[in-house]
């Protein structure tokens, strides 16, 4: 069952009920005078995949340090399965990283790597050894152990720290941008099989990362952070659809933003007048909060989230004519930039909104200077207040 | 042709180099007592000469006892320092790695000069000690510098990853720093080494009656009668240098591929 307001889909289980595995608690983090974590509250549920997103600086790989044990915190209570972690060393936590270098050690051999958090096992070698090429399959590298571990590719350094964490059976696996050293082809095919692997293992997953497609495409849950903060803290499809502030809005994906004017607070929302759009009525849903720097509030929207019309398509919503400022061909995309009718009413500023259409078999694109419509619901509408 | 005058000039300037190495080994086996040519006949009297004197025996023991301990010590710490300054920052970094760097630049005989009156002024006995010390501290500089590139190479999340996989601190430090700053370290020692077998002036001051390889050498140039076995003893310290050079080189080459590094260059 999915609930309305949770961020569980189809797609992905919905673990809403299962137990907390991580807790930060008004976690606080200061680097001589520099605040580096400003008061994280947090709980990350077992068996999730959970990205920590935002821009370089934003604490996100402070609080994954923390986490693992590699930074103290100034204050506040970090607890992993129900236990405080403080004082509690990086090498007695029950985490394990994937570091961004991968940190593979380049004089031991590919099973040398793998095993080398087992040293302490007291189990026989042989079994040890069948653990590593156990934990090898796992990650595609059957058959790898005696290589040298310098001549691997990037893709396979990868897999190699991965297999070398999760040999240890962690309760929480972090990874601190684990896909920034490879290439595009590669890290999509990574993310693809790093889902797969963490169903696959069932141990919670928390990921590092400033790009905000990799959060959406792997995470079940995204805390996006700013300036040591937690800006919003949601399911990937909520987190874009319903950003929280402007600045989240930004932060994720494009957005479309329009000066409004707020009317009159109604029954299920606020009716706004934005130049271009008209007078729409915003479902209360829909609305979210501006950030201190905005001036006055806004109506933003996503590319896609509206269409340009051909000249003899029938509208089904509301329409506004516009001139095609700029066209921008990706192929499978074409990204438009159209002055809408009336934008510049309310401060003869005209504000270009960008359309996003797909070039999908007998739709042709449409030239720079056409004049054109845009077909938009108001549902497809935030309000930013 | 092009570049005619450019080979000539490199060519001159390599013989100029090496010509006078070259010299020892021949008047090393020259039968003539004087340093001259023409040649007179083919000897091995003069290494076995060499051989039989005790005092060159006890220089060259001296120096080797100096020189190991030296680059023992140099090396020794210098890891710690090449450790701190990569790996920690702290009040007072930068002055006191100047500090560590002064005797590079420092005139080596007001280093000797200033050693000697402190010891004397504190009744320190001038022995074999003495000049351990001196040239410590000579050899730290270069320790220094060689290891701190060593240690900067690493990936400082190489050690954090072994302490995260439930290493002990050290036993991070041992299993996987250790061994990859490993040809740093043989560097630094034979760096050392060679630098202190050779060095006459703090050797000089410092050493009290003592003596080492190069003030032996130098003591006995005074007697023509002695050149010649001291161009054998030339010679055979030519041979162990190549020696050395070429076993350094093969296990800094071995460490390269071991870790799969570019070779950015070595001794040779």
């Amino acid at each position: 069952m999915t609930s309305p307001t949770s961020s569980a889909s189809a797609r992905r289980p919905d673990r809403s009920a299962a137990r907390a595995l991580i807790e930060c608690r008004d976690v606080q983090k200061y680097y001589a005078d520099y605040h580096a974590l400003r008061g994280i509250d947090l709980t990350i549920r077992e068996g999730e995949f959970f990205s920590l997103l935002g821009p370089s600086g934003c604490g996100k790989t402070t609080l994954l340090r923390t986490i693992a044990g590699f930074e103290d915190i100034s204050s506040g209570v970090v607890l992993i399965d129900g236990q405080d972690m403080a004082g509690v060393p990086a090498n007695r936590r029950p985490t394990n990283m994937v570091f961004q270098s991968y940190a593979i050690f380049p004089h031991l051999t590919v099973a040398e790597n793998v095993g080398f958090g087992l040293r302490r096992d007291p189990r026989p070698a042989a079994e040890k050894a069948a653990a590593v090429e156990e934990a090898l399959g796992m990650v595609g590298l059957k058959g790898y152990g005696n290589r040298a571990s310098h001549a691997l590719s990037g893709g396979q350094r990868q897999r190699v720290a991965l297999a070398r964490a999760l040999i240890l059976k962690p309760k929480v696996l972090l990874l601190d941008e684990p896909m920034s050293a490879l290439d595009r082809k590669m890290r999509e095919q990574m993310q693809v099989e790093l889902i797969k692997l963490q169903r696959q293992v069932g141990i919670t997953f928390v990921l590092v990362t400033h790009d905000q497609e990799e959060a959406l495409v792997m995470s079940d849950r995204i805390a996006v952070m700013f300036e040591g903060q937690i800006a919003q803290l949601d399911g990937p499809e909520a987190l874009y659809a319903r950003p929280a502030s402007r600045r989240v809005a930004n932060f994720i994906g494009v957005m479309n933003f329009l000066p409004a004017r707020i009317l009159d607070e109604t029954e299920n929302g606020v009716m706004v007048d934005a130049p271009g759009l008209g007078v729409v009525e915003i479902p209360s849903r829909n609305i979210s909060s501006a950030d201190p720097g905005d001036e006055g509030p806004s109506i933003g929207f996503r590319p896609e989230a509206v269409s340009l019309l051909g000249p003899n398509v029938a509208a089904q919503n509301r329409v506004t004519g516009g001139v095609i400022d700029e066209v921008v061909y990706y192929g499978d995309m074409t990204y438009y930039d159209v002055r809408l009718d009336g934008s510049a009413s309310f401060d003869g500023k005209s504000r270009p909104v960008r359309i996003a259409m797909r070039n999908v078999f007998g739709r042709e694109v449409q030239d720079v200077g056409t004049r054109t419509r845009v077909s938009w619901s108001p549902g497809s509408l935030i309000l930013f207040r | 042709m092009k570049g005619g005058g450019l080979r000539a000039y490199a060519l001159i300037y390599l013989l100029f180099l090496y010509a006078p190495i070259l010299l020892l080994p021949i008047f090393a086996f020259n039968s003539g007592t004087v340093i001259a040519f023409p040649l007179k006949g083919f000897t091995t009297d003069w290494f076995v000469q060499m051989a039989g004197n005790a005092a060159m025996r006890r220089a060259l023991t001296n120096s080797l006892i100096i020189a190991t301990s030296s680059a023992i010590l140099a090396t020794c710490l210098g890891i710690f320092a090449a450790r701190a300054t990569t790996r920690f920052s702290f009040p007072g970094k930068g002055p006191i790695t100047g500090l560590i760097m002064l005797p590079l630049v420092m005139p080596e005989i007001i280093i000797s000069m200033s050693l000697l009156v402190v010891l004397l002024g504190l009744g320190v006995k001038l022995n074999l000690l003495t000049v351990i010390m001196g040239h410590t501290l000579l050899c730290m500089p270069y320790a220094v510098v060689i290891l701190t590139t060593a240690f900067n190479s690493l990936d400082r999340s190489l050690e954090e990853a072994a302490y995260d996989l439930g290493e002990s601190k050290w036993n991070a430090f041992r299993l996987v720093i250790l061994p990859l700053v490993m040809p740093g370290i043989i560097s630094s020692l034979l760096m050392s080494f060679t630098i202190s077998l050779d060095e006459f002036i703090i050797a000089f001051f410092l050493a009290g009656n003592e003596p080492t390889l190069p003030t032996f050498i130098y003591s006995q140039l005074r007697f023509p009668k002695q050149i010649p076995p001291i161009m054998a003893l030339g010679t055979v310290l030519v041979l162990m240098s190549v020696l050395l050079l070429t076993v350094a080189e093969y296990f800094r080459r071995r460490g390269v591929a071991k870790t799969g590094g570019t070779d950015s260059g070595g001794f040779l």
